[in-house]
């Protein structure tokens, strides 16, 4: 199998499941005739025609509000957000009208929702940013952040074909940057589950999305100092991998929380809030984040650098914490 | 009486609209007497638009009601028991006790989607029904309504446009009520009528006596019947007017004095029972026996309500996600081929003649040249004409010449094709 990019697995996924399955249909803007701005959608209109691949006006509310329609008739609609800054304008769509839903009245909304995400390619404050905080707040979506092909591709079929409302951001800089051979044919990776993606037993690095990457980074350069550290990407923020947090926790006693997301309510609070519900008896010291700052996302790129976490700052977290 | 409809509808029209009020005065009761949990939002006024505009609608077809259609929900088959039990939170409410009001739906038998209290929100979603019932072949129609303050949100505007875009099989019905809440109508919008919007969108609207059951029917069947032919979506507006506050316990005593009497001579069910006996079509006998049989319907579901246990607190716990207790399956009405590869990527219909040129108006042009740019250009007939002009309207998609209803349309033509003789001419008296 030739190496493929994270967004060919994307393109992939889609392809594949919009052959298997006449329910899925794809809609957004520029998706069609363009194949989205990232070409993430390329190919798909000259194969399954307009009625299935949907070039919307630039209404965010209108896209989604229609998935959610579409998916009351038994469709599996994936909406695209051409970038996942502009998922605020449909806010009141996702958190109020889809994600609860199967709650007040148990009308399922098999819908996913995906675009590209994140920061590192000076995309400036309303094409940078990772808003998944909002919706992990919010109580009937599914949230999930692949940090690598495979799971993007396995990850995106288990969101097509789940029934629930998930929210599916792409990492925009690992778009075409990480490359791997993945399986021919089908497989799906499960939604929920989070991977140890180094072991270790010194600490444990907990992150997603590109800031895996980072850690594994930084884990290499703590190995050549000795300290073995544990990295673990959680794929899917909501629901959470309690059990391999508390058991990789458990195992190491200590804890560092990397994330691309601003600090203050970043998810490294609620993990270490998870952590001191289920396992405050193991841990040997405090547990330490490292965040991108608590300011939107500058343009220039040496604001940019300076806001991002990078290996450098998780190294020097790192060698903080083992301290202990 | 210039309609098609039969005694037996012309009767049913007015049970729906007397249950609807009858209903809605006995929870306005049950609010007094403290047994009702939230709101009361009444529709005292406004019965012949819910009932007329959804009575309209077919078993197949597709409606969200806004707060104030609780007659709607009627029309498609709820019972009063599901409206006393949701408003009173009982675990045998359609939501178990999940929501309130009018906010339940049933996805397989009744097709009507549960509203959420941000205006607006139902109408792309009812789009996107819209969309999907003629994507899998089902030629339904899919309907919703929005008060004359809800149509200021911006997911109107672009629920309605991209309806339009898609020429969705979608009737839109703006109930102007002439309040929002405290403020009036003259306050939130800067038009007479809100149905000229439907200029905005390019498609086709009307303007009906909200107050007049049968009127309200009329047009509404023909907006349904124009999108299941291919010629949605459709603007309905309808003038009423909200005879309650906002809800119970809003006194409305911004509303002047005069406007609540005129409009209590212009009442809905009064004037439906005078139309019913000048036409013939009951008599008080008749009358007393839909009115009896509704307070034994009455009687019955709110018996059945305030006995109705509340939920056990843990099952707030329950159902935030779909875990495995849905099957989801689309009814497929069409051939699946015809949406998969190589059917699927069949070139589409959209063309853009004109490259999108500037195309300079006669009046515009006649102003430039006398050099007066201040000239009003001639008011122009609402899309109405425009649109109508156009027909046959060629559907993008989701409808070529093997559909059902071109078929049907079709078939229809032929049927009235035979020429009938001329009545006689009568002569005059």
């Amino acid at each position: 199998m030739p190496e493929i990019t994270m967004l060919e697995a994307i393109r992939e996924a889609l392809f594949e499941e919009m052959e298997r399955d006449p329910a899925v249909v794809a809609l957004g803007e520029d998706i069609g005739v363009y194949g989205g701005a990232f070409k993430a959608t390329e190919g798909l209109l000259a194969k399954f025609g307009r009625e299935r691949v949907i070039d919307t006006p630039i209404s965010e509310t209108a896209i989604v509000g229609a998935a959610c329609g579409m998916s009351y008739l038994g469709l599996r609609p994936v909406a695209e957000m051409q970038f996942i800054d502009f998922i605020a304008c449909c806010f009141n769509q996702v958190t109020n009208f889809a994600a609860k839903s199967h709650y007040r009245w148990g009308a399922p909304v098999p819908m996913v929702l995906r675009g590209p995400s994140g920061g590192g390619v000076h995309g400036g404050p309303f094409h940078s940013a990772n808003p998944e905080m909002y919706f992990v707040h919010t109580p009937g979506l599914k949230v999930v952040y692949p940090s690598t092909a495979y799971d993007a591709k396995g990850l995106l079929k288990s969101a097509i074909r789940d029934n629930n409302p998930v929210l599916f951001f792409e990492h925009k800089f690992l778009y075409r940057r990480i490359k791997e051979e993945i399986p021919a044919g089908d497989y799906t990776v499960p939604i929920g589950k989070a991977i140890v993606r180094r072991e270790g037993r010194d600490l444990t690095i907990l992150s997603y999305a590109a800031m895996a990457h980072v850690a594994l980074e930084a884990a290499a350069v703590l190995a050549k100092e000795g300290i073995q550290a544990e990295v673990i990407d959680l794929r899917t923020l909501l629901p959470l991998d309690r059990e391999t947090i508390l058991g990789s926790v458990k195992k190491t006693n200590k804890l560092l929380i990397v994330h691309e997301d601003t600090r203050t309510g970043g998810i490294a609070g609620e993990i270490a809030a998870i952590v001191c519900e289920g396992a405050f008896e193991h841990l040997d010291g405090p547990i330490a984040r490292v965040t991108a700052l608590d300011t939107p996302v500058p343009y220039s790129p040496p604001l940019e650098e300076h806001f991002l976490p990078n290996a450098e700052k998780v190294v020097a977290a790192a060698r903080e914490l083992a301290k202990y | 009486m210039n309609t098609k409809l039969t005694r037996e509808q012309h009767l049913e029209l007015y049970y729906f609209m007397q249950l609807n009020r009858q209903l809605e005065d006995r929870l306005v009761k049950l609010f007094r007497q403290n047994k009702i949990v939230g709101g009361v939002y009444s529709s005292l006024g406004q019965e012949a638009v819910s009932i007329g505009t959804s009575y309209a609608l077919e078993k197949r077809d597709w409606l969200a009601p806004m707060i104030r259609n609780i007659g709607t929900l009627l029309v498609k088959g709820f019972k009063p028991r599901d409206i006393f039990t949701q408003h009173m939170a009982k675990y045998t409410s359609p939501t178990h006790g999940k929501d309130g009001t009018s906010h339940f739906g049933d996805l397989k038998v009744r097709h009507v989607v549960s509203p959420i209290s941000m205006l607006g929100d139902l109408i792309p979603v009812m789009a996107g029904v819209a969309m999907a019932g003629r994507y899998l072949g089902q030629n339904i129609v899919a309907m919703t309504w929005i008060g004359d303050g809800g149509s200021s949100t911006g997911a109107f505007h672009e629920g309605l446009n991209l309806a339009a875009t898609q020429k969705a099989p979608f009737v839109l019905v703006i109930e102007n009520n002439q309040w929002a809440y405290s403020t009036p109508v003259s306050l939130q919008v800067p038009i007479r009528n809100l149905a000229d919007r439907a200029a905005a969108y390019g498609i086709t609207s009307r303007i009906v006596d909200g107050n007049d059951v049968v009127a309200v029917y009329e047009a509404s069947k023909a907006a349904v019947d124009e999108c299941r032919a291919g010629r949605g979506p459709v603007l309905i507006e309808v003038k009423t007017m909200r005879m309650k506050g906002h809800a119970q316990h809003d006194p409305a005593e911004y509303v002047p004095k005069e406007m609540f009497e005129y409009w209590k001579t212009q009442d809905p069910i009064a004037r439906y029972e005078a139309y019913l006996t000048k036409h013939a079509l009951w008599d008080p006998k008749k009358k007393s026996e839909i009115d009896v049989r509704i307070e034994r319907e009455l009687d019955e579901d709110q018996k059945f309500a305030e006995e109705s246990p509340m939920p056990a607190p843990e099952t707030a716990e329950q159902g935030v996600y779909c875990e495995g207790c849905h099957t989801i399956a689309a009814d497929w009405r069409r051939p699946k081929s015809e949406v998969m590869p190589p059917a699927s990527s069949v070139e589409a219909v959209w063309k853009v003649t004109d490259f999108g040129a500037f195309a300079r108006p006669a009046a515009r042009a006649a102003s430039v040249v006398a050099g007066v740019s201040s000239v009003q250009p001639a008011r122009t007939e609402p899309a109405e004409v425009e649109v109508e002009k156009q027909q046959p309207l060629r559907v993008p998609f989701g409808r070529g010449p093997k559909d059902r209803s071109v078929e049907l349309e079709r078939r229809e033509k032929l049927v009235e094709k035979p020429v009938r003789h001329k009545p006689h001419k009568r002569r005059r008296r």
